[in-house]
């Protein structure tokens, strides 16, 4: 039961996915949903399976979205070419961002990777390529192996539903490996993990690369889908947003920013009309102004979060099974051993 | 390279006035990150704070700049009283990472809230006229407000680091950072203590704001850039040290300057390629106690 019921649930929302272009679903909205989710489960590698809280994520996926951009527009890259490219340049920003940062710990690895990106904001607001606040537009999807036109809405969904459930599959592949086990050990105690002979710095860093080199392939899928890459994408905002996503999700669970992602991008899209609902409602014409305030619900939501809903959406589910779970299991077993408390206070007594 | 002397002081003087906030803003974070464990994201939100109340202030009440220096930063200190006994109080039991969690939200409730009522285009302040103009100091022409902030800032950053360093109340605190429980049980009140401490550290921040709204263009996200700047003056300075700190803030501040001067395309990211370089050379920052 408890093994089988989040596969069952995976099972379903996977069914979802495949069918929800014919169920009238908006492909191109999913398809942003599930570039944000494989952004913000690539993130959770890091901080929910490594404990490594990096404020500097943006640049990866901002970084391969415009390199993705570019690879396209720039050298008529195919879009497999260009994906790659992305995911190598997340890789090799992510060695670069972790090799500093890893030599400061808790606060400091924060600030410093928050620092890095903002360098990379700054690259991208300037370098002449980038197209500077304009962003880089109209980023065509071209033909994936030279056969299947992705300008196709079609085409492009499978192709991205088929790229983020192999990313998952391998970030949870990942968290069960004996190398997610060790990554566990020096999230729990790090000197611990040092004393039992593991490098502990490999390790991380190892993470870190991992996890930015996915974090940019669904940066540069974002741009296949949408079609450009703007400096929004390197904000420090993006950053706190992924943070946001896997927050209200559920940090350390492996299904925790699907949710997370698909609940802070839908509120993000959605907030105009919530507003405008809220205010027909209320008679309180303030809240239809509710759509331009975007950042304003989401520092309350991180707020909110950081207070009484530390362990998010799915780690509160989670908690709700286990504990759904808890009491039929006692009772059964009372049926089933009735001598047990017996025993074991007869055993007390003597 | 044709860089003229007076351009050349000039760049120098402004780099010494961004300087100055980066030592007073980097103070604040320093000492509440001592005592509360709280990496203070809001620092940047308090001090756009207290810049805007400046303009407020001016705008709809003709309190002038004199009395606004004063009342800007007790009313950011008293609301930052309220956001340490309402919501930060709650989580010094939690990971510190919670804390940074916790300010982030907040910098960004604070931000969207005077950026629904103001924009973000900018709302123009004029120096006070008694500091309006420029003084001739023989070599060059020396614009008296920007004078005030590098003077009056040094002067607050030192009696900063005179009150923690050199007064009763002082080592109280340095104790407080030290061994909080061992303090409490000497009779000293050490909730009280962070409780101000916070209030302290934010009023620094919107006197920085209240100083920069005549020379730093006033917008409700005049903060954002600025506090990670500041964070990465933290990581070179480390937090040990509260001269450090002051000494990190000017002295960044002064490189940026001159970076504008001489390779203006770099003055945007010249502090972080710095903290590159330390990272590589000293990981514990100039001034760090702690690897």
């Amino acid at each position: 039961m408890k093994k089988t019921l989040p596969l069952v649930c995976y099972g379903l929302l996977l069914l979802a996915l495949l069918m929800a272009p014919f169920a009238g679903a908006y492909p191109v909205f999913v398809m942003k949903l599930m570039c944000f989710a494989l952004f913000a489960a690539a993130f959770n590698l890091l901080l929910g399976f490594t404990g490594l809280l990096s404020f500097g994520h943006a640049a990866f996926f901002g970084g391969s979205a415009y390199v993705t951009g570019y690879a396209v527009r720039a050298w008529g890259a195919t879009p497999e070419v260009s994906l790659l490219l992305g995911t190598a340049m997340g890789a090799a920003l992510g060695w670069v961002f972790g090799l500093l940062a890893i030599r400061r710990q808790g606060i400091y690895f924060a600030m410093i990777t928050l620092a890095l990106a903002q360098m990379v904001f700054f690259a991208a607001l300037q370098a002449p390529f980038t197209g500077g606040e304009d962003g880089m537009q109209g980023v065509p999807r071209g033909k994936l192996f030279g056969l299947f036109d992705l300008s196709d809405d079609l085409h492009m969904y499978y192709l991205t539903l088929a790229v983020v459930v192999a990313a998952f599959v391998l970030i949870v592949r990942t968290v069960h490996s004996p190398f997610g086990q060790v990554l566990k050990g020096i999230k729990e105690n790090e000197p611990r993990a040092i004393s039992l002979g593991y490098d502990t710095h490999r390790f991380k860093l190892l993470a870190f690369v991992l996890s930015a080199a996915l974090s940019g392939l669904a940066g540069s899928l974002k741009t296949l889908v949408l079609g450009f890459a703007t400096l929004s994408d390197v904000h420090w905002t993006a950053s706190g947003g992924v943070i946001l996503m896997t927050l209200v999700g559920g940090m350390g669970t492996l299904s925790g920013p699907l949710v997370g992602s698909a609940v802070v991008v839908m509120l993000e899209n959605k907030l105009g009309e919530i507003g405008n609902g809220i205010a027909s409602i209320t008679g309180i014409g303030w809240f239809g102004t509710l759509g331009e305030s975007v950042t304003m619900v989401t520092g309350l939501i991180f707020v909110i979060c950081v207070l009484s809903f530390r362990r998010g959406v799915m780690g509160e589910a989670q908690a709700l099974v286990v504990r759904w779970m808890r009491p039929r299991s006692r009772s059964a077993g009372e049926r089933g051993t009735p001598v047990a408390p017996g025993a074991a206070g007869h055993d007390h007594s003597h | 390279m044709n860089v003229s002397l007076p351009a050349l002081l000039s760049q120098l003087l402004l780099g010494l006035v961004n300087g100055s906030f980066y030592a007073m803003l980097s103070l604040g974070l320093a000492v509440i990150f001592g005592l509360l464990g709280v990496i203070n994201f809001t620092h940047g939100a308090l001090f756009m704070m207290g810049a805007i109340f400046a303009w407020m202030g001016l705008t709809y009440f003709e309190i002038n700049y004199w009395v606004m220096l004063i009342v800007a930063p007790i009313l950011v200190g008293a609301f930052g009283i309220v956001i340490e006994r309402l919501l930060l109080r709650r989580i010094y039991r939690l990971d510190p990472l919670y804390g940074l969690l916790l300010t982030l939200g907040l910098t960004l409730l604070i931000e969207g809230v005077f950026r629904s009522i103001y924009g973000v285009s900018g709302l123009g302040y004029d120096p006070p006229e008694l500091l309006d103009g420029a003084t001739s100091v023989g070599f060059m022409m020396l614009p008296n407000y920007r004078a005030w902030v590098v003077v009056v800032s040094i002067t607050i950053c030192l009696a900063t680091w005179f009150l923690i360093e050199k007064t009763k109340l002082g080592a109280y605190l340095r104790a407080g950072t030290e061994n909080p429980r061992l303090v409490e049980a000497f009779g000293i009140n050490v909730p009280l203590m962070v409780t101000l401490t916070y209030g302290f550290g934010v009023a620094l921040a919107a006197f920085a704001g209240v100083l920069a709204a005549p020379v730093i263009q006033v917008t409700p996200l005049m903060g954002q850039n600025l506090i990670i700047v500041v964070f990465a003056v933290v990581v070179i300075g480390g937090m040990g040290s509260i001269l450090g700190s002051i000494v990190t803030g000017l002295g960044l501040g002064v490189v940026e300057g001159l970076t504008k001067v001489f390779y203006p395309e770099a003055s945007s990211t010249v502090v972080f390629l710095i903290m590159v370089v330390v990272l590589l050379v000293r990981p514990a920052g100039l001034f760090g106690k702690e690897a």
